[in-house]
């Protein structure tokens, strides 16, 4: 866990370092970005928020969408690298099959940087990887918690995320750790709500159901803003008042979650910030420009939004990213 | 057959004009690097695309052989790194099993008279299955055979790497060319595409040949399926989806008739060159989608048929009423 914030902490300074020292660091470079496709709306907001980034930065960004397949990844590397860029992203499809075409690159002396995913692969064939920790996203939802009911008595229902999936087991760990201090909470049930709007709120009505109407539940942890969504609905269809009666909390920090604050029935969401590639450009343009070497894993800021934060200003920000 | 030449010829046209055009404008394409990945790159397309080129000759169809690639690049990792065969003993099992597939499907086709269409449609949807039975997951392949032939390659002058993948491909489009044009099968698939009834009268072996170039065509979609794991070092389950359109458009391109008996295998190597043109293009340029690659090659596969219809249609009687209105 130390090690964890450790390398946070090193990655904020970092950031911050180049932000100062290489203002325009970046300016006139070529970076080429191969994106997994558009599978999600995270993932068509972490697009644009990179094209933007790039643009802010003067990069004259390559971008290469993939459409899902890692041929098409691969092809794209290698075109890359064919055209002399000075840096490639990339979010890997798969984490298998990387070794050959990032050995060329590396022959070729151009840094690659992974965002958002790992691979299986030895890291000295990558500058570094940027991505969320997962289960620090689960224990700030925790945490959270922890400190909004204080002494009172806490019976949370949870909605996991599809079963066996890494962000569903790691998110649930996390948040069982941040709740770990407090005994006045218990997680009393848990099920999964597949990540979808619709299973989220269909399990939590036979949450309330099962729990005489919902009278004892304090509060709902859902492992994505979707489900969390879902959730709202079901507790104003038993007629009670979400973010009064029953707390909602959940990850990801979607639009519709700060939709949700802004009238009052969403009461927290944790980021899984789309902005991946502010953190690598930070780290090639220390690289580039001064040599450089970053951590091998760049976390990105898990960061708790509550109704305090203007909800609005950040639904405003967001809901033109494609999400 | 100087008439048959003509799509063939606008196909090598087109591919070096569009060559030319973004050379002009992205030097670093002209350069033995970029015609390096180009072979690496579409080295399982181009294998795939050899057998299709035989099939739709013959006057059939092949939908199956991009699950077949995935499914061999499954069935060679789950044996490599779970039952810990050596992967020269994985590969000849995977042609062995790719090829009876073949033969199942060509027999299917010729003795129950179902179209191919439907036959390998079930071929495809049997062979992605079975993939994802095996293992949904992608399994990543370590050995050190693989290591060896990742790291080997001949150095072209200019940074180009031609790797083993590469010379796969090119040997197999040799074979390939030689089999269409210089032997008895070969003729016997143009005869059969031709009119199989006439084929049937003049003595072609109409059965046999049918099923043979459907195992043909698995079989060298069973060595794409090898190379596709050479190529990413892994087997998955998912790898190769839609290789078999992506090789009917190059075989289409190429020149070949789709209704059989005209065509040349060389062309489908530039229809699978003007393809991993078209994607490097846009990978160049960076800004725009890469869906375009579907729409040139879209518009690329209209304007073959278009002329196809024109230069084939130019003997015929119809031709002249054409021509009046």
């Amino acid at each position: 866990m130390s090690i964890i914030k450790k390398l946070a902490l090193v990655a904020g300074i970092g950031a911050l370092m180049s932000s100062t020292a290489y203002a325009e660091g970046l300016a006139g470079k070529v970076i080429g970005f191969s994106q997994i496709g558009s599978e999600s709306g995270w993932r068509a907001a972490e697009t644009s928020v990179t094209k933007a980034e790039a643009e802010r930065l003067g990069v004259d960004l390559k971008f290469a969408d993939a459409q899902q397949k890692q041929e098409n990844q691969i092809k794209a590397l290698r075109g890359f690298i064919a055209q002399g860029v000075d840096a490639i992203l990339i979010a890997p499809v798969v984490s298998t099959g990387w070794e050959e075409v990032l050995t060329e690159a590396k022959d070729a002396e151009i840094p690659v940087v992974l965002l958002d995913r790992g691979i299986d692969a030895p890291e000295d064939l990558y500058l570094t990887s940027v991505a969320s920790d997962q289960v620090k996203e689960g224990r700030v939802a925790g945490e959270w918690l922890v400190s909004t009911v204080g002494d009172r008595e806490c019976k949370v229902v949870e909605l996991q995320g599809t079963v066996g999936s890494s962000p569903a087991i790691n998110r649930k760990q996390g948040f069982e750790e941040g709740i770990a201090s407090a005994s006045n909470i218990s997680i009393i049930r848990s099920q999964t709500g597949d990540f979808t709007r619709s299973k989220g709120k269909e399990v939590m009505e036979g949450f309330l159901k099962a729990e005489g109407g919902g009278a004892g539940i304090c509060a709902v942890y859902a492992h994505n803003d979707d489900m969390a969504v879902g959730a709202i609905q079901a507790i104003k269809d038993a007629g009670l008042k979400p973010g009064s009666d029953i707390l909602v909390v959940s990850i990801d920090a979607v639009p519709d979650i700060f939709a949700a604050m802004v009238s009052g029935e969403a009461n927290a969401t944790v980021e899984l910030t789309p902005n991946m590639a502010g953190p690598a450009f930070a780290a090639l343009d220390a690289y580039l420009n001064a040599g450089t070497v970053p951590e091998k894993f760049i976390i990105t800021e898990s960061k708790l939004y509550t109704p305090a934060d203007d909800p609005q200003g950040e639904y405003d920000r967001r809901k033109g990213l494609g999400y | 057959m100087n008439r048959a030449l003509r799509p063939l010829l606008a196909t090598t046209a087109i591919f070096l004009l569009a060559y030319i055009a973004a050379v002009l404008q992205y030097p670093s394409m002209l350069s033995t690097r970029v015609l390096g990945n180009f072979l690496t790159d579409n080295a399982f397309l181009g294998i795939a695309a050899v057998g299709m080129t035989f099939v739709i000759l013959s006057g059939g169809i092949d939908l199956s052989v991009g699950a077949v690639i995935g499914f061999s690049t499954v069935l060679i990792a789950t044996l490599i790194m779970w039952a810990g065969l050596h992967p020269l003993l994985a590969f000849a099992i995977t042609l062995v099993i790719s090829a009876a597939f073949g033969a199942v499907m060509g027999a299917a086709i010729h003795y129950l008279k179902v179209p191919s269409f439907i036959v390998t449609l079930a071929g495809m949807f049997l062979a992605r299955g079975g993939a994802s039975v095996l293992s949904p997951d992608s399994i990543g392949i370590k050995h050190d055979l693989y290591t060896n032939i990742s790291r080997s390659y001949i150095l072209l002058p200019g940074g180009g790497r031609l790797t083993v993948i590469a010379m796969i491909m090119l040997a197999v489009f040799v074979l390939g060319i030689i089999l269409a044009h210089r032997t008895r099968f070969g003729s016997y698939v143009y005869a059969l595409g031709g009119n199989e009834t006439s084929a049937a009268l003049m003595g072609v072996p109409v059965a046999r040949t049918t099923i043979l170039v459907y195992t043909l065509s698995s079989t060298l979609a069973g060595i794409a399926g090898i190379v596709f794991s050479l190529y990413t070092s892994a087997g998955y389950s998912l790898s190769a989806l839609g290789v078999e359109l992506d090789a009917i458009a190059a075989v289409v391109i190429g020149g070949t008739l789709l209704t059989g008996g005209y065509g040349f295998v060389a062309g489908t190597f530039i229809g699978v060159m003007l393809q991993g043109l078209v994607q490097t293009y846009i990978v160049f340029d960076g800004t725009l989608s890469s869906w375009w690659t579907k729409i040139v090659i879209g518009g690329l596969l209209f304007l073959f048929i278009l002329l196809q219809r024109l230069v084939f249609s130019a003997s015929s009687p119809r031709k002249k009423a054409f021509r009046k209105s």
